[in-house]
């Protein structure tokens, strides 16, 4: 530290004592060594920073070539910035002495990006060391463009790699062959100069590795966009028939699963091949490659399906874990097309559910579940929640959350027996470390609203959660609780004690709850209560208007009686009082909490409960009471169901008249000045609505006009509100029999008419196209939303993903393919399919040359007057046009 | 292709990053401290694929070796095999013990330069461009060969910390 800081001592530039004794990148490693981890660390490279800064100016290049390895070093595995030093490493490249050259390319190679302000700089160095004699030489240039390649590097480096490609050292066309990769990639009109010569390196079998490079290439374009190169197919064949490099043999096995997807005669012929080099190969990797490619492209070749289902067998026997975690990977590709492999399997994949090896249990897991069917989900799912109770916490929520994935996927598509299912959702919230409690939550949600029949089995497993107070400890699973809580407060008109959730909702240990939650069961218990008084003033409506709201429920007839006997001994004057006393007792803390929503929500029950307690213990005429007509009216209001809401709801409300979503809407605040909007959300819109009735649109005004007029009972002005959400969220002029139409959010009418029917015949219609099965138990109905709903989106997504990959080199080569493929027997397409390309790949390089003659010539102006590679890429071009297509092989 | 090769100790310092696909440097860092967290709390004896479709996209592995106190980690996609990409750091680690006799973790981090290019003569832009470890040692040799040139200008600082540095 002393020598290097205490002689440069001059500020300006570095004097002969820094280079005498600078720190060499061996000094520096020993010093980072020397400080322990930390600041003392950070603080002596922050010293050492300052002495690169400084070094780095120096004239001399030993000393700046020292500075910049010590600078890559500290960039590479220290994360320090470098990029204020891009100049001195360009700088480098130039020296006439190797070392430095090589420091130079090595620091450009780890740290510049795209967006390095001299990387242009760089370009005559490239170009220069591309055609230097020295092959180490050239290879550092390849390197170094292999990584930062942008496509003026390409454009403009394109002739001198396409020499490159004939070079009679293998050393330099390996390594120019990969690099061809990133300049395709960057620039795709350097294709129609370079394919041809490309192509001729296949034919290469002196050297193996300049094989397995251009091999290595093909690979790569083709599994971008294999189409082009199906007219490669023969030469591929004569490497897959004749080379004995696994390397190679490999990728070209991975050329032919993508090309025989596209061109099943092509698959009858190398399907052999494949086959007896999967028997007489030795090597692992090749064969599990063989493996691969016959079980994802070749699946319809019974007896190559067969060898390579052996193949995993012995795989999975195997000790190597490594070896057994690809033979389980193989069979998860063999699954969807032959399931018998994975059953043959079966004990070995079960077992591995608990191997030591994490990633051995999670490729099980999959399997398990690609096993899954509605026959057999019961049965799979008793296994897994076994093996989940014995797993370590983060297995087991895979488990957990595999089994939900599988068993919700298509709207339950494989659920039958769904009191089954709500149950077992009940029994993996017990189990330990369960993480997937918002998953769960949706899903008894989601169920509740979809499948009616299953209501009185939730409402007794949300019981069964609620009333624990051991759950209330794992914070994991309150999302589960205020699923339950939602659920006891919705549906419980088929609770068999609602005394008991009343409780449960207000047991000491729910102050563990999050604020949002405790609202929620608050909330719940408000609908409870008023569940409860309803039934205690009203004893014979209870049961009637349970009938007459479920029309269509059918529960059997002495249940039913059961339940209304249960009842009426219940709701006696005593326990409501008790009832009303607890409730009152214990909310009355709550009063003082910070949170509004639950403030509010607390307010709202005790308003209800202190006026019935009054009221009650009063002991006045019934019929008089305040509390019952309140409770009825509010009991009304809660009595209709919640339907669940298509997620393309919005897309299909249309825009009333008169209403432009596109104006401009900055002199809305002239008129809103006047106005004072409330801001809250939901129902204070009714009220909004009668506030500016002035500024509303006649439509609008109409309805609250009509409003205003029957505003005397709240419950006809929520219906109100309610159908005119009805109305906004669906248009009525949706013909009948749209496949389209889905069940409205709260419009129980019209779900009824025609909706429900509609649904059930379409589930019966899926049902019956899946299995003409004797279930001893119907399938409930599950009311599905649109079909569209869900497969819009993953169509969406997969378009997305095809853009991405095919990439721009797609165009250019697919075009150029096509055209030589056209080439042969007609001659006349091919200047048309040639100015395609042209134009196509003038689009994509943003260039604006006017046709194809123009485009040729703009390679010759970039390649600066050298003659011999301008002619050479010329000819490049067409002779790849005119690339002989050997169809017949084909045939 | 190959995406990355990244050699750490069993700290999680890295000892060579080097990524073919552009990653900008506190993402690399982050990669090489998720892959640490994955790494050390997988036990021995287990199988050496990992799953990286989180860090580099769809279908991307991660095979890794442990070699004394180091982590090997190869990162590619589709495009490779696992066994082969195996293969391929026993290569690797060959031709590095045969460079320096006796790999250690010492080596490696005081031959920064040197690892890079041995790197680089077995992958070019994350395609593998030689599997023989006596050619890699061959052209790796004569590079050394080359960065001594005679006519390179040889400095005293540098021989003072020849005669220091072993």
């Amino acid at each position: 530290m002393s020598g290097g800081s205490g002689g440069g001592g001059g500020g300006g530039g570095p004097s002969l004592m820094d280079s005498l004794f600078q720190r060499t990148l061996d000094d520096l490693i020993k010093g980072i060594r020397l400080h322990t981890p930390g600041a003392a660390q950070s603080s002596f490279i922050s010293k050492s920073l300052d002495e690169i800064r400084r070094e780095i100016k120096s004239t001399d290049l030993q000393t700046k070539s020292t500075a910049v390895q010590k600078l890559t070093y500290l960039h590479s595995l220290h994360g320090v910035d470098m990029s204020w030093a891009a100049f001195h490493a360009v700088e480098l490249t130039s020296s006439p002495y190797f070392l430095h050259k090589k420091t130079g390319y090595l620091a450009a190679s780890l740290s510049f990006r795209p967006s390095t302000d001299v990387l242009l700089l760089l370009t005559n160095q490239l170009r220069k060391d591309l055609s230097s004699a020295n092959q180490h030489e050239v290879s550092l240039a390849l390197e170094c463009l292999s990584v930062i390649c942008t496509p003026d590097f390409a454009r403009d480096l394109t002739p001198d790699i396409f020499t490159l490609l004939t070079s009679s050292k293998n050393f330099i066309r390996k390594k120019s062959i990969a690099c061809l990769l990133m300049v395709f990639s960057q620039y795709p009109d350097a294709v129609r100069v370079c394919f041809k010569r490309l192509v001729e390196n296949l034919e290469s079998t002196d050297n193996a590795q300049t094989l397995a490079a251009t091999v290595g290439v093909f690979c790569e374009l083709a599994s971008k966009e294999p189409r082009s190169y199906l007219p490669l197919a023969p030469e591929f064949y004569r490497i897959l028939v004749d080379s004995r490099n696994n390397w190679v043999l490999i990728k070209v096995l991975k050329i032919f699963a993508k090309l025989a997807k596209l061109e099943p005669r092509l698959a009858k012929k190398v399907v052999e091949p494949i086959c007896d080099l999967m028997k007489r190969s030795e090597a692992k990797s090749l064969i599990f490659e063989c493996v691969r490619t016959i079980v994802t492209s070749f699946h319809d070749y019974e007896f190559a399906v067969k060898l390579a289902v052996s193949k995993i067998k012995e795989f999975l026997l195997d000790t190597d874990l490594n070896l057994k975690y690809l033979g389980l990977q193989g069979l998860l590709l063999v699954a969807p097309n032959h399931l018998w492999a994975v059953l043959e399997n079966k004990e070995v994949v079960i077992k591995s559910l608990s191997d030591v090896d994490r990633n051995i249990r999670l490729e099980a897991l999959r399997l398990v579940m690609s096993m899954v069917s509605d026959d057999n989900v019961t049965e799979i799912s008793r296994v897994l929640i076994g093996y989940a109770l014995k797993s370590d916490p983060e297995f087991s929520n895979e488990i957990l959350r595999s089994m939900l994935t599988t068993c919700s996927r298509n709207v339950y598509e494989i659920i039958i027996d769904f009191d089954w299912y709500v149950s077992l959702l009940g029994e993996m919230a017990r189990i330990p470390h369960c993480q997937n409690g918002e998953e769960i939550e949706y899903q008894l949600i989601d169920i509740g609203m979809r499948v009616k029949d299953v209501r009185p089995e939730l409402v007794r497993v949300g019981r069964d959660l609620l009333i624990d107070p051991a759950l209330l400890g794992n914070p994991s699973i309150h999302r589960i609780l205020s699923a339950s809580a939602w659920i006891s407060g919705e549906y419980i008109r088929f609770s068999k004690n609602p005394f008991e959730i009343i409780e449960a909702l207000l047991q000491p240990r729910t102050n563990l709850l999050s604020p949002s939650i405790k609202a929620l069961y608050i909330h719940s218990l408000f609908k409870v209560l008023s569940f409860c008084l309803h039934s205690f003033l009203f004893p014979t409506n209870s049961s009637l208007s349970r009938v007459i709201d479920e029309p269509d429920f059918t529960y059997s007839e002495s249940e039913g009686e059961g339940e209304t006997k249960t009842f009426s001994n219940l709701f006696t004057k005593e326990s409501t009082v008790n009832m009303l006393t607890l409730v009152v007792t214990s909310l009355t803390p709550l009063t003082e909490t910070h949170d509004v929503e639950v403030h509010e929500r607390v307010r709202n029950v005790l308003g209800l409960a202190k006026l019935a307690q009054e009221e009650i213990s009063r002991e006045v005429n019934q019929n008089d009471f305040k509390t019952s007509i309140i409770v009825r009216l509010i009991n009304d209001a809660l009595s209709e169901d919640l339907g669940p809401v298509s997620l393309t709801a919005q897309e299909r409300v249309v825009i009333p008249d008169g209403l432009f979503l596109e104006e401009n809407l900055g002199n809305l605040d002239t008129i809103c000045a006047n106005v004072n909007i409330p801001v809250s959300e939901s129902f204070s819109l009714v009220k909004h609505v009668l506030t500016d009735v002035d500024y509303v649109s006649s439509q609008q005004n109409e309805e609250s006009s009509e409003m205003s007029g029957v505003e005397s009972t709240s419950t006809s002005l929520l219906s109100k509100h309610r159908k005119k959400h009805g109305l906004f969220y669906l248009p009525s002029d949706i013909p009948e029999n749209d496949s389209r139409n889905f069940p409205p959010a709260n419009d129980p009418n019209n779900q009824k008419d025609n909706d429900v029917e509609d649904l059930v015949r379409l589930t019966e219609e899926s049902l019956v196209l899946k299995r003409k099965s004797n279930v001893p138990r119907p399938r409930p109905v599950v009311v599905k939303l649109d079909e569209g709903e869900k497969f819009t989106v993953t169509r969406a997504k997969t378009e997305s993903n095809d853009d991405l990959i095919s990439g721009a080199v797609r165009d250019v080569l697919l075009g150029n393919e096509s055209s030589s493929y056209k080439g042969k027997s007609h001659d006349s397409h091919l200047k048309d399919g040639k100015s395609e390309i042209g134009d196509s790949s003038r689009r994509k390089s943003k260039k604006k040359h006017k046709n194809v003659e123009e485009n040729g010539e703009r390679s010759k102006k970039k390649s600066g007057g050298r003659h011999k590679g301008r002619q050479r890429a010329d000819g490049g071009v067409n002779v790849a046009v005119q690339n002989p297509v050997i169809p017949d092989f084909l045939l | 292709m190959i995406r990355a090769v990244i050699i750490m100790n069993d700290q999680g310092k890295p000892r060579l990053v080097k990524f073919y696909d552009h990653q900008p440097m506190e993402k690399q860092q982050e990669i090489i401290r998720s892959i640490y967290g994955v790494l050390c709390s997988r036990a021995e004896n287990v199988s050496n694929f990992v799953h990286a479709d989180s860090t580099f996209g769809q279908d991307t592995r991660l095979v890794y070796k442990t070699f004394a106190t180091l982590y090997f980690i190869v990162i590619f996609d589709d495009s490779e095999n696992e066994l082969a990409i195996l293969d391929l750091m026993q290569v690797f680690v060959e031709t590095l013990d045969k460079c320096f006799s006796n790999v250690c973790e010492l080596d490696i981090i005081f031959n920064f330069n040197k690892v890079h290019t041995i790197l680089d003569e077995i992958i070019l832009g994350g395609q593998v461009v030689e599997m023989n470890s006596s050619d890699v040692v061959k052209a790796v040799n004569d590079i050394s060969g080359l960065e001594k040139n005679p006519n390179s200008i040889l400095r005293v600082s540098k021989s003072i910390s020849g005669w220091q540095g072993r």
